[in-house]
């Protein structure tokens, strides 16, 4: 199926924003590992801003970019929302807690436990009463995310926005289940052409093992190993290069999403 | 949207296993609450609970996702020839043309909170026998549901709290429009954990006694464990003439607050209209609504006015919490599944354990099972985050 992409937002390790990025994603300069800098969002009211966990602004952070660079409003947008494990922070305090005799856990906890609470955010920040759909495939929750993401789109007619983040669980979690660093990624698709669009993506699901694109830089590709929603890394990368490609992004067990790159303009 | 046909379902819950057991139950207006006995959990609460989990175990090929969440999702998929007949129908379209698509809201994290309690004493390592990626992950269910049924499809797992299962739908009607898939296996599982008991608890939003939705003394939810699934497929001409049939669906977002429900009902509203429109329906052609009617002051109150202001107070209406508990992420397919009993059986559930209606309350709400004909019915599952979903079922012919 084919959508039209508009707008991209980025915040990872070393990665703050699409634009100042391309470059190095391009293949044109070397990646330099750092901290994922994002800070909570001024659009969430006091109260949801201190309450508002690593997810959330995450999601906040890469929303807003992908929006705003596809001059949609956020409030009329449907969003689709893909993590692995959601708050990873909170749920591990909340497992503390059930681990001591007390098993008293705060009802803020509680809520935030939601793998849907980025989306509650989301819409309480954006005042979006449009659908909003939350999703998890563990490491393969980005190409589930866009494989919903774009069914919506083309099949509903409207604008939708893929937010998919992850982050680090603390120990002892992080032993069974590590993830690399704090991540988040959106897409802004659309189900026709605007002065907005950046390239077209026909998106298509093959029942077949095959081998995902790699990203050349060593740092990049062990991002993209080491965190589900950087797996986006190699689309991102063919749209950084502004060339026709087809990327091969990997899916559930046997399967493959195959993404062939067209640029607008 | 077109009109997608439900071959086969099942379903399991505290109220018994199987859609008979569900049935012989609604019509006798039967509750499946017990007092809180789960685990060690000391809470002044009744549960449905779904009984033998504790010995029960999985397909032993599907070891590695043993856990009290996986086990019920496999009960479910023995159920009403559910298996076999999704069996036959991958014969029929091929294992990549089904999809998988579950909801669930806590997945099996019960395994790590019973591994948190055995954490290295030195280290704070968890124990070696902990398996994180067929338990605790939230896409565990979905993975189990797919090689235990040997599909090759599109899957994933929908977490929206208690609108998982209901939303469920909308993206298999989706993929299927889309072309992705032909058919596909929607539903799932929640099961009782400490996450869930202990944090309702906090928020103060459990009942002391059995559930009373739309009751004037109701003070709460009764959590629940179930299991349900559908089989969706699209009309064709082997398409029975009086098959079950997902006629719509709406979602919509509260933008209102986390865990309360927007005082008017303006989310339920977006949703119900929603999956009116989709469905090229009006309020006069729904014969039932099945409420999500958890029991909480907050829901139970802004669901009749959402209702109200939609549909008026001729509409008979219940919620079937009294019954099986709210069974949060799998109440949407719960309540679906519900939802095509009514229309199988021309019956419209009374509300067990509800006693007198709230006098606030203005919708037409049914105390008594009743014998009626119902052709169209309208599901409601709203969930915490302002995650909402309303689903209009109804039957061909």
């Amino acid at each position: 199926m084919r959508v039209y992409l508009e707008g991209v937002g980025l915040v990872g390790p070393g990665l703050s924003g699409w634009e100042p990025t391309r470059a190095l994603l391009a293949g044109n300069v070397r990646y330099q590992p750092g901290p994922t800098a994002v800070a909570a969002s001024e659009l969430l009211p006091a109260t949801e801003r201190r309450r508002a966990g690593m997810p959330v602004k995450l999601a906040l952070a890469a929303g807003h970019e992908a929006l705003a660079a596809a001059a949609r409003d956020a409030a009329k947008t449907a969003t689709v929302f893909s993590s692995s494990s959601g708050d990873c922070d909170n749920v591990h305090h909340m497992l503390e807690a059930l681990s001591t005799p007390e098993r008293q856990i705060s009802p803020t906890r509680f809520h935030n436990s939601v793998h849907n609470a980025a989306a509650g955010y989301w819409s309480i920040a954006t005042r979006c009463h449009a659908p909003s759909t939350s999703l998890a495939c563990r490491d393969a929750s980005f190409s589930a995310g866009l494989l919903e993401a774009a069914c919506q789109a083309a099949g509903d007619g409207v604008a939708v926005a893929l937010i998919a983040y992850d982050h680090p669980y603390p120990e002892p979690l992080h032993a069974v289940r590590p993830i690399r660093a704090a991540f988040g990624i959106a897409l802004v698709l659309a189900p026709s052409t605007t002065d907005r669009s950046i390239a077209a993506l026909d998106i298509a699901f093959v029942a077949q093992e095959t081998a995902p694109t790699p990203m050349a830089d060593h740092g990049l590709e062990a991002l993209r190993n080491g965190i589900p929603a950087a797996r986006s890394l190699p689309l991102l990368a063919v749209l950084a290069r502004g060339s026709p490609e087809t990327v091969v992004l990997d899916y559930v067990s046997g399967t493959h999403l195959r993404v062939a790159v067209a640029p607008c303009g | 949207m077109q009109p997608l046909a439900i071959s086969h379902y099942s379903i399991v819950n505290s109220l018994g296993a199987g859609s008979q057991a569900i049935l012989d139950a609604l019509r006798e207006r039967r509750s499946g609450l017990t007092p809180c006995d789960f685990e060690t959990v000391v809470l002044d609460t009744y549960i449905g609970r779904v009984p033998g989990l504790e010995q029960a175990s999985v397909r032993p090929d599907l070891g590695a996702y043993d856990c009290r969440n996986n086990r019920l999702a496999q009960l479910g998929l023995e159920l009403d020839g559910f298996a076999g007949a999704v069996a036959a129908a991958r014969e029929r379209l091929g294992a990549a043309r089904i999809g998988v698509f579950m909801g669930t809201s806590t997945s099996g994290i019960f395994e790590t909170e019973l591994a948190f309690r055995h954490r290295d004493p030195r280290t704070g390592a968890l124990p070696g026998d902990f398996h994180y990626t067929g338990t605790h992950n939230t896409y565990s269910l979905a993975e189990f549901v797919r090689t235990y049924l040997e599909l090759t499809g599109p899957a994933f797992v929908v977490s929206s709290a208690c609108s998982s299962t209901a939303k469920a739908f909308g993206n298999a009607a989706r993929m299927i429009a889309a072309g992705v898939c032909d058919a596909a296996v929607v539903g799932g599982v929640d099961t009782l954990c400490l996450t869930t008991l202990h944090g309702f608890y906090s928020l103060e939003l459990t009942s002391r006694g059995p559930c009373r939705p739309f009751d004037v003394e109701r003070d709460g939810i009764s959590i629940g464990e179930g299991a349900g699934y559908a089989l969706l497929e699209r009309v064709d001409d082997r398409t029975a003439k009086d098959a079950l049939l997902l006629l719509g669906i709406g979602e919509s977002s509260d933008a209102y607050h986390m865990s309360t429900p927007h005082p008017e009902g303006l989310g339920a509203k977006l949703a119900m209209r929603g999956a009116l429109d989709r469905a090229g329906l009006a309020p006069a052609d729904i014969d039932y609504i099945n409420f999500h009617g958890t029991a909480t002051r907050t829901n139970d109150a802004a669901e009749d006015l959402a209702v109200r202001e939609l549909f008026g107070t001729g509409t008979p209406c219940s919620s079937t919490k009294g019954a099986t508990g709210h069974l949060l992420g799998a109440a949407g397919i719960t309540e679906a599944i519900i939802s095509l009993l009514a229309i199988e059986h021309d019956l419209m559930p009374g509300s067990a354990n509800t006693r007198a209606v709230d006098p606030e309350l203005k919708s037409h709400y049914l105390l008594e099972s009743r014998e009626a004909r119902v052709r169209r019915v309208l599901s409601n599952s709203f969930g915490f985050g302002g995650s909402n979903c309303s689903l209009v079922l109804g039957a061909g012919g």
